[in-house]
């Protein structure tokens, strides 16, 4: 699935780094703790967070995200905003949960490969 | 303070510059004013500040206990952004402090319920209980990073991201790296990391002045952590320069 079809299917506002909605996400995670989201988040994921600084974006592009969703209404700060358009990392906004969503793109079929598969 | 001392005329002082009271609903009750202060001295500290959470009410006391027993007390406050991260603010004058109060308390939503959180008590020099606070210290304030050190610096004071290399409530831990962009007067690594090997051990603090601290929320952990520093006096003025490296003024490595 790429980032294009999330949007449609669930729902999301882009608000930042529509050029970059043409990646393929290849698993998803969920965090808060910025330190711990760059050691462990899989490359190329969409990372549900409700962290709205400008460091998201460093670490999206550390780690090759497909994309970041702001949950429970949470708005970037303009800073963040600037940065994901010039680093084409698209900002989703989700009014719900990051479980919720989290269930729905697993659901989905979107699955972090694990070591063996 | 006279700037123009020289190296030689300057003298080294202790300092644990982040101390809680019984204000604070995860210190202890026993972190009355009156005994911080003294246990403050017989850990042969020369300077201390008071940082509760969100708040400065028992500065003034301790502050007033401190001078009974000769040692020097800033007071503070640790402030909890909307990101969750820890920032020790130090000022100048206690009116300094509870102008920062006021604009804290402003956007500290929520109320303690002490069964959960603990009981936050406000006490005199002579550790007297004068009260509660009925605020939910323990939370967070809707504050970003941003405005709490301009706000800081607009009531003249110092802004210092407490315990950096903790995983939670702390700079780098909550936003991965220190946003060049933010202007703070230093960073604190906690007791865990020695101060003098804090720029080996804990990645991305080369450029900030580095202190530690002690966080003692019990009287035994006072001065678990301390840093030295070289300057004429020990008060805030000093401090200030002593982080900017001013003036002959130093942070000394233990
Ligand atoms: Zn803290
Ligand atoms: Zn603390």
């Amino acid at each position: 699935m790429k980032t294009q079809d999330l949007i449609d299917r669930f729902g999301l506002t882009a608000a930042a780094g529509k050029d970059g909605t043409d990646r393929e996400i290849a698993g998803g995670y969920c965090g808060d703790l910025l330190s711990e989201v760059m050691a462990n988040a899989p490359i190329g994921c969409v990372w549900m967070t409700i962290q709205v600084h400008q460091n998201i974006v460093a670490v999206a592009v550390l780690r090759e995200m497909a994309a970041i969703v702001l949950a429970m209404d949470n708005q970037p700060d303009p800073e963040t905003c600037e940065k994901a358009d010039r680093e084409k990392i698209p900002i989703l906004l989700y009014s719900g949960t990051s479980y919720e969503l989290a269930g729905k793109l697993y659901g989905a079929g979107i699955v972090n490969k694990t070591a063996g598969e | 303070m006279n700037p123009a001392l020289t190296t030689q005329e300057l003298k080294h002082f202790r300092a644990d510059t982040h101390i809680h009271t019984c204000l604070s609903p995860c210190g202890d009750l026993e972190m009355g004013p009156r005994d911080i202060a003294a246990q403050s001295r017989h850990a042969g500290l020369d300077m201390i500040a008071v940082c509760d959470h969100n708040s400065a009410e028992n500065a003034g006391a301790v502050m007033r206990a401190g001078d009974r027993v000769g040692l020097a007390v800033l007071p503070g406050m640790e402030i909890c952004s909307r990101e969750e991260v820890h920032v020790v603010a130090l000022f100048e004058t206690l009116e300094a402090a509870h102008q920062m109060q006021e604009f804290v308390y402003a956007r500290l939503p929520g109320e303690n319920q002490r069964e959960v959180w603990g009981e936050q008590i406000m006490a005199n020099e002579k550790n007297e209980v004068l009260g509660e606070n009925h605020r939910l210290l323990i939370g967070a304030t809707t504050l970003n990073l941003y405005k709490i050190v301009e706000q800081v610096h607009a009531c003249g004071g110092l802004c210092i991201a407490s315990h950096v290399d903790r995983p939670a409530y702390s700079l780098i831990g909550n936003l991965g790296f220190i946003p060049p962009d933010l202007d703070i007067d230093g960073i604190e690594v906690s007791f865990r990391v020695p101060l003098c090997r804090a720029r080996q051990s804990v990645n991305g603090i080369a450029g900030y002045p580095c202190v530690t601290a002690s966080d003692a929320h019990f009287l035994r952990d006072i001065g678990r952590a301390w840093y030295g520093l070289q300057m004429a006096s020990p008060c805030f003025a000093e401090l200030r320069m002593a982080l900017k490296g001013e003036n002959g003024r130093k942070i000394i490595a233990n």
